[in-house]
């Protein structure tokens, strides 16, 4: 009876009206995914339009000056539209465009789900609309031009906190309200079966590359592979195919915020519990009634109050380590990959950089640490200056 | 004893919803008792959420003053705690999942049975999640209410087989709030509910005039209003409730006008 599930978590959550959406895009998934013409078709475009595969590059200088495992930089950031968003969004627009819609819609944090949704509603030829808090249409105004320039609406969301859980619930209602024509573009390993596996699905070639780029390298799995979580789509694709091989570490980076003891945090599996909200039973930072929390970060991709259902599994058989890192830990990463390895990571990726920087000098030389670069910091310089006390004008 | 099926015994029912703590909890007893008084056979006592993904934005603005306002659950249960000191019309709580599961299922609902409350409804809980829920409602007598929508085709029949207290038909897509115009499409719906139980239905999302009402309790057993009433509560606030008690009475006898 009940789909989707990670041991306790996942499930489908919502409103009556929607279910008849998520049964279909079930069926149309089934049909899809093990169908030879649909994944070729994919495959060209994500190699020949998005870049594919992304490089595994070995960060020389960084490595040799912590002093301890080898470090690797899975470079989604080199992707299309700078982010590994864009393997979830050309899968699941391809797959809408099969299932006879005509329009997408999607919710963005940061807004790289954002611009990598119009950018494959401009490819497919598409209309989009896309929901976006208007507090992170403030710090990340450079996309929210560069969605309206690529053809999509941007609906600024003004309601409770105005960030990326907003952004889901008005998502969510708009797709109650046009359900015919429109697909939910949904970004993250998150909300209400057959999301959580479709977009881990999408985003599991991540892992697959790892696996072969570093056997062709090393010849060997990694000893730790490290990525930063908010919903958890680019950890899960970076993940994803090592969940069997268990000598590899797995090890999420979410968002602490100013730290685990304050209230101005986004780290779900540290100071989250159980509960259900956007579709799913997973961990939410919530209050004693189930009052979702105002979470904060100040990477606007990891400044969610939840996890993906799969993520949530992973923790509680102890098969992944999801740690925090706090804003301070994140910039300082920020400003170390981009001054030792000319890499400008985004803010989101920073916090895996970070957690890399405190273990790596632990390991051993022959250990091997492959940290997720999910996307570039363009995106983030202003925000960083301003952080560090600069006044900088896009 | 549950008394939900006593809501639909005079007539087409009623049935009127606000959001428990807005303006605050005071004016929400008040407007218990007269929408009462005014005709009303059930009331949905709505326990504010801070992410309310069904509503449109007149209910999601009414969570957010309450909550604003401080109003938790528990003030909630000791508002009904009073209410039943004074009045035993049928009660439903209107709210999410994790109001509910936060609390712990079979705590949650126990605590509504002590109340005497009769009926939960939790728009985020469709049919293939309800069994978790459903086992302690069951237990403690609350009927926990189905929803069909335009969109359940050939899940309505399943639905309404398994229904308990009353369906609620939601009268098109989309989220809570007032449309100008309702198509009679969900009749239809109701329509094959009736062939599988003999269960009351009562139509709710978008009425907000006499004559919507009216043409929906044709098609149904009963009319169900929110976001009209919010509305009243918000520009009112805390004077809202002789307009509130005024417009209950208009729409029951509306509602009533074509029997």
């Amino acid at each position: 009876m009940q789909k989707g599930r990670f041991g306790i978590h996942g499930g489908q959550y919502v409103p009556e009206t929607l279910m008849k959406a998520v049964t279909e895009l079930d069926e149309a998934y089934t049909k899809y995914k093990d169908d030879p013409d649909f994944q070729a078709e994919l495959t060209r475009i994500l190699n020949d339009y998005a870049g594919r595969p992304s490089r595994l590059y070995y960060a020389e200088k960084m490595t040799r000056e912590l002093g301890g495992a080898k470090i690797y930089l899975k470079r989604e950031d080199l992707n299309h539209t700078g982010a590994h968003k864009i393997n979830n969004v050309l899968g699941q627009t391809l797959l809408a465009k099969k299932m006879g819609k005509t329009r997408v819609i999607a919710e963005t944090g940061a807004g790289q789900h954002g611009v990598a949704t119009a950018t494959a509603a401009a490819l497919f030829g598409m209309e989009c609309e896309i929901f976006m808090g208007k507090v992170d249409c403030e710090r990340q105004a450079l996309n929210v031009y560069k969605m309206r320039l690529l053809g999509a609406k941007v609906h600024p969301v003004t309601s409770g906190t105005a960030t990326l859980k907003d952004a889901v619930s008005e998502t969510m209602r708009e797709w109650t309200r046009r359900i015919a024509d429109t697909h939910y573009v949904l970004g993250s390993v998150m909300g209400p079966h057959p999301f959580p596996t479709i977009v881990r699905d999408f985003q599991a070639v991540i892992s697959k590359e790892i696996k072969q780029q570093l056997m062709e390298k090393e010849g060997r799995l990694p000893t730790a592979v490290l990525a930063c979580v908010g919903g958890g789509s680019n950890a899960m694709g970076a993940f994803y195919n090592f969940i069997n091989d268990k000598s590899v570490r797995l090890i999420g980076c979410e968002a602490a915020g100013r730290g685990v003891n304050t209230k101005e945090t986004a780290a779900t599996i540290a100071t989250g519990k159980l509960g259900i909200f956007h579709g799913m039973k997973s961990y939410f930072c919530q209050d004693e009634f189930g009052q979702i929390a105002p979470v904060y970060s100040i990477s606007a991709g990891l400044d969610y109050p939840g996890i993906g259902p799969e993520h949530a599994a992973l923790y509680d058989s102890g098969r992944a380590e999801y740690v925090p890192v706090t804003d301070d830990e994140a910039v300082n990463a920020f400003e170390y990959l981009s001054k030792t390895e000319g890499v400008i990571p985004a803010i989101e990726s920073a916090h895996a950089v970070a957690h890399a920087m405190k273990i790596a000098p632990a390991m051993k030389k022959d250990d091997i640490i492959v940290i997720n670069i999910s996307g570039r910091g363009d995106k983030d310089c202003a925000a960083i200056a301003r952080y560090r006390g600069e006044e900088l004008y896009e | 004893m549950n008394k939900v099926q006593k809501a639909f015994e005079r007539g087409k029912a009623f049935i009127p919803f606000i959001t428990c703590g807005d303006p605050d909890i005071a004016t929400s007893e008040k407007l218990i008792y007269e929408m009462a008084a005014a005709g009303a056979d059930l009331i949905e006592l709505g326990i504010p959420f801070s992410d309310p993904t069904a509503e449109g934005p007149v209910i999601m603005a009414a969570n957010e003053r309450a909550l604003s306002g401080g109003v938790t659950t528990d003030d909630v249960f000791a508002m009904v705690a009073r209410v039943r000191k004074n009045c035993d019309i049928p009660l439903a709580f209107m709210t999410y999942a994790n109001v509910v599961f936060s609390r712990g299922i079979d705590n949650f609902v126990r605590k509504m049975a002590e109340l005497e409350m009769d009926a939960l409804i939790l728009p985020d809980v469709p049919f293939e999640e309800k069994d978790e829920f459903d086992v302690c409602c069951k237990k403690h007598g609350i009927s926990l209410i189905s929803l069909i929508a335009p969109t359940s085709n050939e899940r309505a029949a399943r639905i309404g087989n398994e229904a308990e207290g009353f369906v609620y038909c939601v009268s098109s897509l989309g989220v809570t709030g007032e449309r100008a115009e309702l198509s009679n499409e969900v009749g239809k719906l109701i329509a094959e509910i009736k062939k599988v139980k003999d269960v009351p239905c009562a139509i709710g999302f978008g009425i907000s005039t006499p004559e919507q009402a009216r043409d929906m309790a044709k098609i149904s057993d009963g009319v169900i209003v929110g976001s009209a009433i919010v509305k009243i509560i918000a520009k009112y606030g805390k004077d809202c409730v002789p307009y509130v008690r005024d417009f209950v009475s208009a729409m029951k006898k509306a509602a009533n006008s074509e029997i």
